[in-house]
């Protein structure tokens, strides 16, 4: 079971992908508040978050900027209404997982999801790897 | 003179293009909500088809989601129609309360952007003035694009009018940051252009922190009267 984060600005729009994702067995948690969201990340390990480009409070580029230097392997996923070509460059380049434009369909969102998933779960592997390695290697067994 | 005009098409593109990116990102969020709407109802008919039981409470709130969104939508293209056809006339009759309707309507997700309330505080009277009705909307948000950045800790700016024989003041008040802003960043040549051309000054009241932006009951008179003065004086 996919553990997401939805962030949206919308409230009626999290309210049904949040139905809409639990009934696909997704474990979904919302927030409307970028600033939260930072908070929530910090407290839970999620397999994806999923985050409005424009929302008040913090522009979603900032909240992605910050929460890659939180936990630069957390998957992010934008979700906006218009984006144009270089806030999805600039959004690439900050490290998001990919970007999706609204209203977008729950099974290409779905599918991204359990990539982001996957792609999570290669790199908590290999960190595990390098840190046997790393104990290997100090105590010289 | 080409400067000054460079600086007219500048702002007035620029202020249609800020008007309509707002508004197609707001049709795009209503869209998304009733896109996810009809794929409730497809997930809720697919659960029905595998003979799991649908309370219509469910089937209600979607409905009701759905004709919301519709409402807001109709909304949204009404305020974007009426921008379009602000451009129509050079000079008209406009009513003041529709043009502070529309420009806090065309404002308003602007503003949620940065978190700032916009307050329309009904006065005793809405008259009417002669003016350019899309170069009168341009110019009241370049204030209220200000104002929000003055409102302070509050965080909300009001909208109000008073009227006079030969003028009508739009107030901006409940701006507590502007003492720190006035003076270097406002008005610029962009509103200096517009207030030219629609005969408006802009004045500030440190006291009550408010900005008052005064135009004329009729544009052509008042820029025929001061044309006047100045040729008397030559």
């Amino acid at each position: 079971m996919e553990k997401v984060l939805l962030v949206d600005d919308e409230k009626e729009f999290l309210e049904i992908m949040a139905e809409r994702m639990s009934a696909r067995d997704m474990n979904v948690t919302t927030t409307t508040s970028p600033k939260d969201a930072l908070k929530k990340a910090q407290e839970e390990n999620y397999d994806a978050i999923i985050l409005d480009l424009m929302m008040p409070e913090m522009d979603g580029l900032e909240t992605l900027k910050e929460l890659k230097k939180n936990n630069p392997d957390l998957q992010v996923i934008l979700l906006t209404g218009h984006a144009t070509i270089q806030k999805g460059v600039e959004a690439m380049k900050l490290g998001a997982t990919d970007l999706l434009e609204k209203p977008a369909d729950l099974k290409v969102l779905t599918e991204k999801i359990k990539k982001a998933h996957t792609k999570k779960m290669v790199l908590v592997q290999k960190k595990t790897e390098e840190k046997i390695r790393h104990i290997l290697a100090e105590k010289g067994w | 003179m080409n400067r000054q005009l460079d600086i007219e098409m500048a702002t007035e593109l620029r202020f249609f293009g800020k008007m309509t990116a707002s508004i197609s990102h707001e049709i795009k969020n209503v869209m998304a909500i009733i896109n996810e709407s009809a794929g409730l109802l497809e997930d809720y008919s697919l659960m029905a088809e595998k003979g799991m039981p649908i309370d219509p409470v469910r089937l209600k709130v979607v409905s009701e989601r759905v004709a919301k969104q519709i409402q807001r939508a109709d909304g949204i293209t009404k305020n974007l129609n009426n921008l379009a056809h602000s451009v129509d006339e050079f000079k008209k009759s406009v009513g003041l309360r529709e043009t502070l309707e529309l420009a806090l309507g065309l404002a308003q997700r602007l503003a949620d952007m940065r978190s700032v309330t916009l307050e329309l505080q009904p006065p005793s009277d809405f008259p009417n003035v002669i003016t350019s009705p899309f170069h009168l909307q341009n110019l009241i948000w370049h204030v209220l694009d200000f104002a929000m950045d003055a409102s302070g800790e509050g965080k909300t700016v009001g909208l109000t009018l008073e009227t006079g024989p030969e003028s009508v003041e739009i107030r901006f008040t409940g701006l507590e940051g502007l003492t720190n802003l006035w003076e270097t960043a406002f008005p610029t040549k962009k509103e200096a252009v517009l207030m030219e051309m629609l005969g408006a000054t802009i004045h500030r009241d440190m006291n009550a922190r408010e900005i008052h932006l005064v135009l004329p009951r009729d544009v052509q008179q008042q820029l025929t009267d001061s044309q006047s003065i100045t040729e008397n004086s030559d």
